[in-house]
Parts: C-alpha cells; structure tokens; sequence
C-alpha cells in the first residue's frame, strides 16, 4: 500500500445502552506509535469506546479497523490488541513469569521461548529477574509494569489503558507518567489512553481527543487544546480558567466587546465561529495569562484593566495561586502568582492592579452549552 | 482494668464456647472411645481391649458398608460440585442485583421445610405409585408402573439435592470476590474459554470447592435419613449399621466401635482430599 495504514481507525462508531447514547458517531484515526488519550469526565462515554475498541461491547453502528482490517466480528481474544485494566486484573494465581507467559502459552509457544521472551520483556520494563516473585510482593509501580510487559510480550498493534494511574498515590502517578511515555517510546506501540485527570494526558500525549457526552470535542495535540480550544468545554476542562458570563456589545475587526452582568468589561476574541452583537457568550482567561501589578502604570497599555483587593493567597509552591475580589463588580478573579520574587509578601486586603490581553481572553457562544 | 480482672473477663467470654466444646464434642467422644474399647466377657463385667474393632475387620459386610458409605458420599459430593458449580457461576457472575437475589432465595426455600418432608417429597415423586412412574405410562413409554425407589441411584439424587445449598453458598462467595476484569483479561490476552475456566476461574474458586466438597462429604457420610428412606432396608448405609447396633441390639461397644472408625475414615479421607487439592484447612473453612 502506498501510504501508511492507521493502527486504529474509528468511523462513525455509536453504541446505544437502550435509550441512552453512550457515544455518538465518533470518528477518529491513529497513526502508527502514537501516544493518543482520550480525555473526559467520567460519564463521557469514553470507557465505552476503549470497550469497543477491545471487543467488550460490541457497537451499535459504525465501523472499527485496526491496520486496516475490520473487527468488528472479531472477538475479544483474536484481537490485535491488548488491554491495560484500571485495576491491572494480574492473576494473583499465578507468579509473575506466568502471568506475563499467559497469552504467549494460549498461542502455543514452546516453552523454552516463552521462558526466553517473558525475561526479555521483564528486562525492558526493568524488572530482570521478577519472575519467579509472587504478585502481592510487588509495589504498585511495579505491578504496572508487570501488567504492560503482559500486554507488550504479546506485541499487540495497539495497546489500551484504562485509566491505569488512578488507583496509584499523587507522587508515584507523577513519576509513573514520565515512565510510561518512555515505554511507549521505547516499544514504538500505539497507545490509547483513558483517563480524566488532565495532567496525565497533557504531559503523554502525542494527540489527545477531549470527550464530552459521547462525541469528541476537539481532537489535537496538548498545546492545541491548551491554547486554541474549540469549544467552551475543551476551554473550561483543559487548564484552569476564570470564566465569566457576559452579552456582546460590540464586534468588529477580530474583537468583541463582552460586557459581564455585574458590569465588568471585557475585551476579547471570538475562538470559534462569529459572534454578533447581543449573543450571550461564554468568556474564559486562563489564570497565568493576567498580569499582577502592585501600581496601576504596571498594567496601564493592557486591553483588559481592572484593580481590586487581595482575597486570599492559596500558597501551593509553584503552581500558587491569588484570588483577587474585583473593586469595580465584586467578582472574583484566580490569578497565578508569579514566581520572580516581586510578590512574596503578598497578602490578604493587599491592593492589586491586574490586565490582560484580547487575545487570551476567549468567547464562544453560550448557546447549547447546559453547564 | 487489673491483670485477674481481665482474666476473669477473658474466662467468661470463653466459657459458653468451652463448656458447648467440652459437654456436646470432647466428653461424648471421650465416653464413646471408652466405651468402644470395653470387652464384654460376662453379665456388667468388661475388660479392656480391641475386640469391637476385630469384629470389625473380621466381617466383610461392615467392610463393605463401610467402604460403599465411603464411595457412594465421594461420588455424591463429585456430582453436587458438578452441579453446583455451574449454578453459583451463574448466580455470582451472570446476574446482577433482584435476580440475584432471588435465585439465592430459590436455592434456600427446600431448606425451610424438615429433611424428612423434603426426602418424602422425593418418595413421592419416585415410588411405584408416584408422580413419574404414572406420567411414564400416561405418555405411553411404560406399560406397568416402575420403581424408582429402594436402590442407590435414589440415595444419590436424595444426597445430592439434601447437599447442593451447601456446595452453592461457599462457591457463590468466592465466585463473588473474582473480578471481572480478571476474566476480561485472560480473555484479551488470547485465553479460550477452556482456559480461562482451567486457569482463572478454578484456581480462583479452589478454596470455595475445597471448603464446599468437605461439609458437602461430611453431610452425605453422617446422612441417616436420606439413605434409609430412598434406600430402603437393604441400603447399607454405615450411619444405619451404627443405629442398628445401639438401637436394636443394644450393643453399645460395637456401635461405638463403627462410630470410632466412622471419624476415623471422615477425617482421613478430608485430610486426603486437602493435601491432593494443595489447600489448607486453614485456608478453606477459616476464611
């Protein structure tokens, strides 16, 4: 074939759980050794797409193919792909050699091999010689990895996860991350992954498809979704945002004039689609694109001013943030706190000026959005 | 609280268990042992020895009995496990919720009802003049009316159903603990479902079979009314030679005997069947 076959290719897949749409017409392609999350509340349906993908559930419509080939009567075991459980589901039966030697003695292969390929394995997810250790004795981090060698020894095209991180605590999901984009690197698979927690598909991604409801909101790489959302829900789940409601009073040359309830005016741009005068809009900054100034000539040029008191520090190291009780409306306002030294003594009831620019304060139309 | 005070709490709380253990289990057992070694030589005139149990060895049909009881209470345990265990898979992993619940109930209600009405239900259904001898001739597959009673595959149907709540409750609690993403799994990773039955389902539900087969084995070797009713007279069943020695002819050093060597063989044979199973008593019926 002239051009490279996608390792999973998602076309118009539905699946109907009697009158409620779990995921709808969802297309969507992979390239081969992609790192591709889907990321999405819990709800989103996005569990379901992983089970179809794995041949749990079978779809209502549409058409699922991995290299190319259909599979959707294909079951669950001739399927070229294997699956990363939430809770990893190691067979507590079984050693470690043996459970990562499981699918390989499905297939029939001899034994010798098989003693040879699960030490290989073991090697590359760096845990030499695990295999004669029980379950139960290893430490999460480990039993991770034990479960990725099970799927990997098999050398599936693609390889599913479902939200494997979860059960893990803050510190080892952190270090848990940079590992597992380094075996995906090192394996060349293809990954899908499932998850809610933001960070995690941020940091792995190679593409990340954001899901709400069922259908896909936006399918890009993490600066894509990060900078230029399509959709106030991509806006509002990926990153922090202050976001604001508000009426267009102008529009024109690329910028919209919003005008909040309370009063306060914003300068900003339309992120998707038109806006005219009158809709009700949506309006999101993110909290690290406002700039603090303890005078108001430190903010004076910005399309957005504004000025207020010092609500509370929420002192979190790096990622520290101030909440600002705007004089003029009473709204409040989560401004990251710079890190260069200027504002280490801030504190409460302190006067701070704060502006922003039109391009980083984005509308979308309120319309249709329920939230 | 000071140190013979805490004693003294501790005697307490013990004591229903040990005084239940010492008077109901220890003492009779005791008595029973004794009594089982005393040598009838005259009228009220007893000597120690093993002559009770030489009749034993030296008579074929107690042998026989004894052997068959052995036999036909393995086989019965093998065939509810073969039953059972479909059933608590099904009411464990295929069901979810009210069903569920209902099924469970559905294996309890025979179990509200006595033993003995529950084995004449039985007869009546079996016997001569009973339900499925008379439909046999209605559709015209039989000409006169059959016997169903009075012969070892009626103890066995009577054993069996006596039995199945016993094997179905151990094995639905830990069908119950397997997750289903274990299953999920070895499916994913190529398993078959020969496989993963043999390696995942089993090797999973071995402590619930164990514990199962054993009260199971133990209800079916200390059965008296199941075996005499469906059996008839001629069911040789070791619990009635224990009751015709004691009852019949007053020969209460024999029937201690048959009762020793009946823990004996119990014991040995549950022992036998964890060390073939690799499992623990501990591991098993302490869960």
């Amino acid at each position: 074939m002239a051009e490279a076959v996608n390792d999973l290719d998602c076309r118009d897949i539905s699946k109907n759980f009697a009158a409620f749409k779990a995921v709808r017409d969802v297309t969507f392609s992979v390239p081969p050794g992609t790192f591709f999350s889907i990321l999405g509340p819990s709800g989103c349906g996005k569990t379901t797409l992983l089970r179809m993908i794995a041949g749990f559930l079978e779809p209502t419509s549409g058409d699922l193919l991995i290299k190319g080939r259909s599979m959707l009567d294909v079951p669950p075991n001739k399927r070229p792909v294997s699956m990363v459980f939430q809770h990893l589901a190691l067979f507590p039966m079984m050693n470690v050699g043996a459970n990562i030697g499981f699918g390989l003695r499905r297939r029939g292969v001899a034994k010798a091999e098989i003693a040879k390929r699960v030490e290989a394995v073991l090697e590359r997810v760096g845990l030499p010689g695990a295999g004669p250790r029980g379950v139960d004795e290893l430490s999460g981090g480990q039993k991770q990895r034990v479960a990725i060698a099970r799927c990997m020894v098999l050398e599936p095209d693609v390889l599913l996860l479902d939200e494997p991180l979860g059960a893990l605590d803050l510190k080892l999901r952190e270090h848990m991350k940079i590992e597992l984009k380094q075996l995906q690197w090192e394996f060349n698979t293809t990954f899908v992954y499932i998850t809610h927690d933001q960070s995690e598909a941020l940091v792995m991604s190679d593409q990340i498809a954001v899901m709400n409801h069922g259908v896909f909101e936006q399918v890009g790489t993490a600066r894509d979704l990060y900078y230029n959302p399509e959709t106030a829900f991509v806006a509002g789940f990926v990153g922090e945002s202050n976001r604001f409601a508000g009426k267009v009073e102008e529009a024109g040359g690329g910028t919209l004039k919003v005008r909040t309830p309370s009063g306060l005016p914003l300068m900003g741009t339309a992120a998707a689609g038109s806006l005219a005068v009158g809709d009700a809009v949506d309006v999101f900054v993110r909290p690290e694109a406002v700039r603090l100034s303890p005078t108001s000539e430190g903010v004076a040029g910005q399309p957005n001013v504004s000025s207020g008191l010092v609500d509370s520090v929420l002192f979190n190291g790096a990622n520290s943030r101030v909440l600002i009780r705007d004089a003029a409306t009473g709204g409040e306002i989560d401004v990251a706190l710079p890190q260069t030294g200027e504002f280490h003594s801030l504190k409460r009831d302190d006067p701070i000026h704060i502006g922003w620019d039109t391009a980083q304060t984005l509308c979308f139309a309120a319309a249709g959005e329920g939230s | 609280m000071n140190a013979s005070g805490k004693r003294l709490t501790l005697i307490l709380l013990m004591a229903p268990l040990l005084i239940w253990l010492v008077a109901l289990i220890v003492i009779p057992h005791m008595e029973i042992l004794y009594v089982s070694l005393r040598e009838k030589v005259g009228v009220r005139e007893y000597e120690f020895g093993f002559a009770n149990y030489m009749v034993f060895f030296n008579e074929p049909l107690y042998w026989n009995t004894f052997m068959r009881t052995a036999v036909m209470s393995i086989l019965a345990t093998a065939l509810t496990l073969l039953i059972g265990f479909p059933v608590s898979y099904y009411i464990a992993k295929l069901t979810r919720g009210r069903s569920k619940t209902i099924l469970f109930l559905l294996c309890l209600i025979p179990f509200w009802v006595s033993e003995l009405v529950r084995t004449y239900g039985w007869m009546i259904l079996l016997r001569e003049s009973g339900l499925v001898s008379g439909f046999l001739q209605y559709i015209g597959l039989a000409s006169e009316p059959i016997e169903f009673l009075y012969n070892d595959a009626a103890i066995m149907v009577g054993l069996v159903y006596t039995s199945m709540l016993f094997m179905v409750v151990p094995l639905v609690t830990t069908l119950d603990s397997l997750d289903d993403s274990m299953i999920e799994a070895a499916y994913d990773l190529g398993g078959g479902g020969v496989s993963v039955w043999r390696e995942i389902v089993i090797p999973h539900a071995m402590p619930g079979i164990v514990s199962g087969c054993i009260i199971v084995f133990m209800l079916s070797l200390g059965n008296y009314l199941t075996p005499i009713l469906l059996g008839g007279k001629d069911s040789l069943w070791f619990t009635g030679l224990i009751y015709s020695q004691f009852i019949t002819r007053f020969n209460w050093e024999l029937g201690a005997a048959f009762g020793m060597l009946l823990l004996v063989l119990s014991s040995t044979i549950v022992w036998a069947g964890l060390k073939l199973s690799g499992q623990t008593l501990t591991r098993t019926v302490g869960r």
